[in-house]
């Protein structure tokens, strides 16, 4: 399993394109969205930790389709269906290969871009904090979607339709995290149901992503 | 005679049963439904605050009821299907997810159309109308898989395992979004607890249009199913055709 993770991290690196497309496009977000709202610093300050929590977000939903559609397409999937080692192993290890694509940079990125949107400084810890712990849930669900529409030919609309619905619970604790580390408040209630959501998703989707798979292989 | 439920899982039992069952549901779902909107509209007094406008409730309620209703029989028909593998059920779990989307619609519809004299806006980010639109969204989800995935035993194996996952995830937006936003809308008129929230003047004619909205929903589901069966059957026979 280990070797199969550093099998995906190896080729998300060297194929290039993915890996860097999220980090892009967060940081498109973060450019345009005060183009956009105008400068005034207060308001940027109170709408950044919802927006970096949906760049976030939409930057995890952009790779998805990526997950398990080339190993599908060059049958490597078929292999691993095959092997010794239980499906749900492989989606967990597919979900963590994304998880480190992907949600890791992503976090590390954010505190930069906080800057850009005038973060209050306490939140900064708060949202590295949030996305550390939320956006693997991101990448669990992730790849239950993309095991959903493995077997499309356009699945990438579908995808996030799909998604998209999963990831509220995430985004709203998440962003709420941010929010309440900003105004000082006490951010214990929403940082263990994120905790919690993240620990569940993970040890229960991939089970049901198997399965998916397993439906599409068929 | 019938010996148990899973009879029904035989399409042409079903079939037989469903042919005289829907036109007698179908009448009794129209003169309910008619009967317990007249009865709301035109037979009670208005209310001393909200006047005339509070009567939207009888097709608000009624449709939010069986929005919610509507995710759950898609639920218990999708693991029926997974565990015992009747085509019935798949196709029932189809049926009723255009029906659930269409009243998710109409609850919000309403809910706009009341909320815009007694709030003063047609949408705010309510937990219960945020919830609704998140329900809204999954039933968009689980209808365009139906949609994308041709062969249809694997586009009901699929769908049944989006409508399971998306159940707890529906279940968990719901409480999230209820931690994450105190709202406008009032709290549950109608409840198995003790305390009368509602006159019996409103309450029984309320009850006479969800009953009467249950009954479409069977209706609808019920035809749906049939025409599921039947397009079902065409493609065998256009097969079989096709091989001779």
């Amino acid at each position: 399993m280990i070797a199969l993770l550093l099998r995906d991290l190896r080729l998300a690196v060297r194929a290039g394109g993915g890996f860097g497309l999220g980090l892009a496009f967060f940081l498109i977000l973060a450019v345009l969205v005060p183009l956009g709202v105008g400068p005034e610093s207060a308001l940027l300050a109170r709408i950044a930790p919802g927006i970096l929590w949906v760049g976030a977000l939409l930057a995890c939903l952009l790779s998805l389709d990526r997950i398990l559609a080339l190993d599908y397409e060059d049958g490597s999937l078929d292999l691993l269906a095959t092997a010794p080692i239980p499906l749900e192993g492989v989606v967990t290890m597919k979900a963590a290969a994304h998880w480190i694509t992907t949600g890791l940079p992503l976090t590390l990125l954010a505190p930069v871009l906080g800057v850009l949107l005038s973060l209050p400084a306490p939140a900064y810890g708060w949202l590295v904090l949030s996305l550390a712990l939320g956006t693997p849930a991101l990448s669990v669900i992730g790849t239950f979607g993309a095991a959903l529409t493995v077997g499309l030919r356009r699945g990438g609309l579908l995808l996030s339709l799909l998604v998209l619905p999963l990831y509220v619970p995430t985004l709203i604790f998440g962003a709420e995290v941010v929010r309440r580390g900003a105004d000082g408040l006490s951010v214990a209630t929403p940082l263990a149901l994120l905790a919690g959501i993240t620990l569940g998703a993970a040890a229960l989707l991939p089970f049901a992503s198997a399965a998916a798979i397993r439906i599409n292989l068929r | 005679m019938v010996s148990s439920y899973w009879e029904y899982a035989n399409p042409t039992r079903f079939m037989q049963t469903s042919g005289w069952l829907l036109p007698v549901v179908a009448v009794l779902a129209v003169v309910t439904t008619a009967v317990g909107l007249i009865w709301g509209f035109f037979f009670t007094s208005d209310d001393f605050r909200q006047g005339s406008t509070v009567k939207i409730l009888f097709l608000h309620v009624p449709s939010a009821l069986m929005a919610i209703n509507a995710w759950l029989m898609m639920l218990v028909v999708s693991l029926i299907w997974l565990i015992r593998r009747h085509h019935v059920s798949a196709l029932a779990a189809k049926a009723a997810a255009p029906v659930g989307l269409a009243m998710t619609v109409i609850a919000l519809f309403t809910g706009a159309i009341w909320g815009q004299p007694m709030w003063g806006t047609w949408w705010v980010w309510d937990p219960r109308l945020t919830s609704f639109l998140v329900l809204f969204l999954f039933y968009l989800g689980y209808l365009a898989l139906w949609q994308a995935i041709e062969d249809p035993d694997t586009a009901a194996d699929l769908t049944a395992v989006l409508c399971l996952v998306g159940s707890v995830f529906a279940l968990l937006s719901r409480y999230a979004v209820f931690f994450w936003s105190q709202g406008l809308h009032q709290g549950p008129s109608l409840s198995l607890q003790a305390g009368e929230r509602m006159d019996m003047a409103y309450k029984l004619p309320l009850y006479v249009a969800m009953t009467g909205f249950g009954l479409i929903f069977v209706a609808l589901v019920l035809l749906g199913t049939r025409t599921e069966i039947r397009a079902r059957r065409i493609k065998a026979l256009v097969a079989r055709e096709r091989m001779g």
